[in-house]
């Protein structure tokens, strides 16, 4: 009986603090004095504790440039980290204010969660990694192949499609600790491990022997990752939103953290509407105009983020692939600031 | 007061008073349901108001769309073009299977480890006092990495699977065995089901001619030809030709015959191991709950050991053993949920998978509890009426 009392009143607590934080995000935010992000719970160069228990990533950087935003100080955020399995239920609940960790935007999550993407920060895909040993080349020779995986994403869907659009049988092993899954893939258990590909390079690199291994070159899906917020409020999702566009743009016209004192002083009216030194940009999301300088100030811009975390300057040596500027043949095409 | 009790006592009247404590009891007891019922509908309330404000979708409706995953071993057919329904049937079949052989395999292994600690071998009686002070007191999820790592990784791959006997292969791919195929599996079957039924009819007729006329019938020579004599005759009936289908390497994988594989081997094994360990101190302490004088009695009526153990002790015993025992057979049920830990598609595993496709969490919760809870109370319903059955009859 003391423990049902006790349970009832934990869950009526629960209910009512859901209630009560269910007012703008926006306000809430400047209110508490920092911005709460969700963050992975340990991928290496998307987010991460480092040796310093500091946490580090490309997607920690979109949490810090939020905060440089709003409060002028990439500093003032906290972390939560969430699992596959937590993290909407954590940004629903209102746990966090914004999801920075790795999600794939799709029309599922946007309809019937109850969550908005606000853009995209890395193009990923799932793709496959085999022993080399195997002999190999394509998954397309993986007919009656035992497959890791862990749940909790779309993963398990797109390896399932792929398999069936390409009509080749396989078994599926749904392990839940990303250790477990990678275990039983070393130990053979499974021919081949799935995740994101950026996952399985960084996965590959903790491996014994790397070079054992190969990432096969078909992609099972596309898999825009980005970060993530509650619906119903607006004026936050403008923050979130323009908070990356304005590293991607910062990239795009050469301002870096290092050189962006001597921009403010250019001709470019594109830079200067970036850095606040015309215009309003901040006044119209309830910002600082300044709100851009201080991003690419503290943080950096997208280039920087990117090879500081995930590119050549980090273990991970991803290349640019989809992720470069649109000039240079990729994807990432930041919206004009005016 | 005093007014009252000096005068004639009048027989109790029932009013509605503060002081009648029937009443206050009363009042009490609809106070708490009333709190209750409250919070559970303002739970209910709040949740759905807050749901529909966040545009977050509800219902069981995703149960009739396309899963779209694949899962690893189903004792039914299942594709990932199947609904999200079959999927949740499948986990909770993959549950009951574990959950079934489970009870019935540690039931046999607790019996016998149990008795083992009664034994007045100083060895056997060590040996198995060790086994159940260590098996119960490593947690249970512990062992299942074990046995996993165990299967996983010790053994070959399936390309250098042992063969200890033609057509059976031990690899990490799981244990595979040949199986019978062909039109006189069903027909076998059914003289199996037919003679078990046999068996039990006749069983009962027996007991009511024993009590009536005291004379013994040999069920136990009757029941074994029985059990023999009817799928032979099923087989013969069903054209007497049998397939046996071996298991072959295709790819990477092998095909057909039985297959048990590394997941579901490693969680029966962990859990029987586990689970033994618990009943095999329920059975002791059953067995040694009934009274030495009881085995005295019934020596001095000229019963045998062994019909001195069957018709006098263990129904003694039992009546202490089923009860601590249903709650046994429950943990091994709900026990079974670790099997998310090492890849076992049950129903925990699927619907995690579900509600992380379709966002439903409230509603795959919702039915993870109702499935344990169906599965629970069948059990503890059945063990209640055995136990009733078995209970003492006062005449």
């Amino acid at each position: 009986m003391k423990l049902q009392k006790a349970l009832v009143i934990g869950a009526s607590v629960l209910c009512f603090g859901a209630t009560a934080q269910a007012g703008e995000t926006f306000d809430a935010v400047k209110k508490k004095g920092f911005v709460q992000c969700g963050v992975h719970t340990g991928l290496p160069g998307f987010g991460i504790a480092n040796s310093k228990g500091e946490w580090e990533g490309i997607d920690v950087d979109i949490c810090k440039a939020v905060a440089a935003a709003v409060f002028g100080d990439s500093t003032k955020y906290k972390t939560t980290p969430v699992t596959t399995q937590q993290r909407f239920t954590a940004l629903q609940s209102g746990e966090i204010d914004v999801l920075t960790r790795n999600t794939t935007a799709t029309l599922t999550r946007d309809t019937t969660l109850g969550l908005m993407s606000t853009g995209i920060n890395y193009y990923d895909s799932q793709g496959i990694m085999v022993k080399k040993e195997l002999g190999i080349s394509s998954a397309k020779e993986l007919d009656t192949a035992t497959v890791c995986v862990q749940p909790g994403t779309t993963t398990e869907l797109n390896l399932a499609d792929w398999f069936r659009a390409n009509g080749l049988k396989f078994t599926p092993v749904v392990i839940n600790s990303p250790d477990e899954a990678m275990r039983s893939y070393e130990g053979g258990r499974c021919d081949a491990f799935t995740t994101d590909k950026s996952g399985l390079a960084t996965v590959r690199t903790t491996l014994p022997n790397p070079d054992d291994h190969v990432i096969l070159p078909e992609d099972f899906s596309k898999e825009p990752l980005g970060p993530m917020v509650r619906q119903g409020d607006d004026e936050w999702f403008m923050v979130v939103r323009w908070a990356l566009n304005a590293m991607i743009e910062a990239e795009e016209y050469g301002v870096t953290s290092a050189n962006i004192d001597e921009m403010t002083k250019s001709d470019n009216p594109n830079i200067q509407r970036i850095l606040g030194v015309t215009g309003e940009m901040g006044k119209g999301m309830g910002i600082d105009n300044k709100w851009a300088y201080n991003i690419i100030k503290q943080v950096g811009n997208y280039g920087e983020s990117f090879e500081r975390n995930i590119g050549m300057a980090s273990p991970m040596k991803l290349e640019r692939g989809l992720n470069a500027q649109w000039k240079d043949g990729g994807l990432m095409y930041g919206w004009p600031i005016r | 007061m005093t007014k009252h009790t000096s005068s004639v006592p009048a027989p109790p009247r029932r009013r509605l008073s503060w002081n009648d404590p029937s009443t206050r009891a009363l009042l009490y007891q609809v106070i708490v349901v009333g709190i209750v019922g409250f919070v559970v509908w303002y739970l209910v309330s709040n949740t759905l108001h807050n749901l529909s404000v966040r545009n977050i979708s509800t219902g069981f409706g995703f149960l009739e769309r396309e899963a779209g995953f694949a899962i690893g071993e189903s004792p039914v057919s299942y594709t990932p073009a199947d609904t999200y329904g079959r999927a949740v049937w499948v986990g909770l079949l993959n549950t009951l299977r574990v959950s079934v052989i489970g009870i019935v395999l540690a039931t046999l292994l607790g019996t016998l480890i149990g008795i083992a600690r009664l034994s007045k071998n100083r060895l056997v009686s060590g040996v198995a006092s060790v086994y159940v002070e260590v098996m119960r007191n490593i947690p249970l999820l512990l062992q299942l990495f074990f046995w996993y790592a165990i299967i996983t990784e010790n053994m070959p791959g399936p390309r250098q699977a042992l063969q200890p006997l033609p057509g059976v292969f031990i690899s990490n791919r799981g244990f595979l065995m040949p199986s019978l195929q062909g039109d006189a599996i069903d027909w076998i079957l059914g003289g199996f089901g037919l003679a078990v039924v046999l068996v039990l009819m006749i069983g009962h007729w027996a007991r009511g001619r024993q009590a009536a006329t005291g004379q013994i019938f040999p069920l136990g020579s009757v029941a074994v030809g029985l059990l023999l004599a009817l799928p032979l005759a099923g087989w013969m009936a069903g054209g007497a030709e049998l397939a046996i289908d071996v298991p072959v390497l295709k790819g990477f994988n092998f095909a057909g015959g039985i297959a048990l594989s590394p997941e579901f081997s490693a969680l029966l094994l962990g859990l029987v191991i586990y689970t033994s360990a618990f009943v095999a101190e329920v059975v002791r302490s059953g067995i040694q709950a009934v009274g030495q004088g009881q085995w005295e009695a019934a020596n001095a009526l000229g019963l045998p050991r062994a019909r001195a153990l069957r018709l006098v002790i263990l129904p003694q015993a039992l009546r202490v053993i089923i009860p601590p025992m249903t709650s046994q057979y429950l943990n091994l049920t709900k026990n079974s949920s670790l099997a998310v830990a090492i890849g076992y598609p049950d129903i925990v595993s699927v619907v995690n998978t579900t509600l992380n496709q379709t966002g439903q969490a409230i509603e795959g919760i919702l039915i993870i509890m109702a499935a344990y809870l169906t599965v629970s109370l069948s059990i503890s319903v059945f063990m209640n009426w055995y136990n009733q059955r078995i209970a003492l009859v006062e005449r």
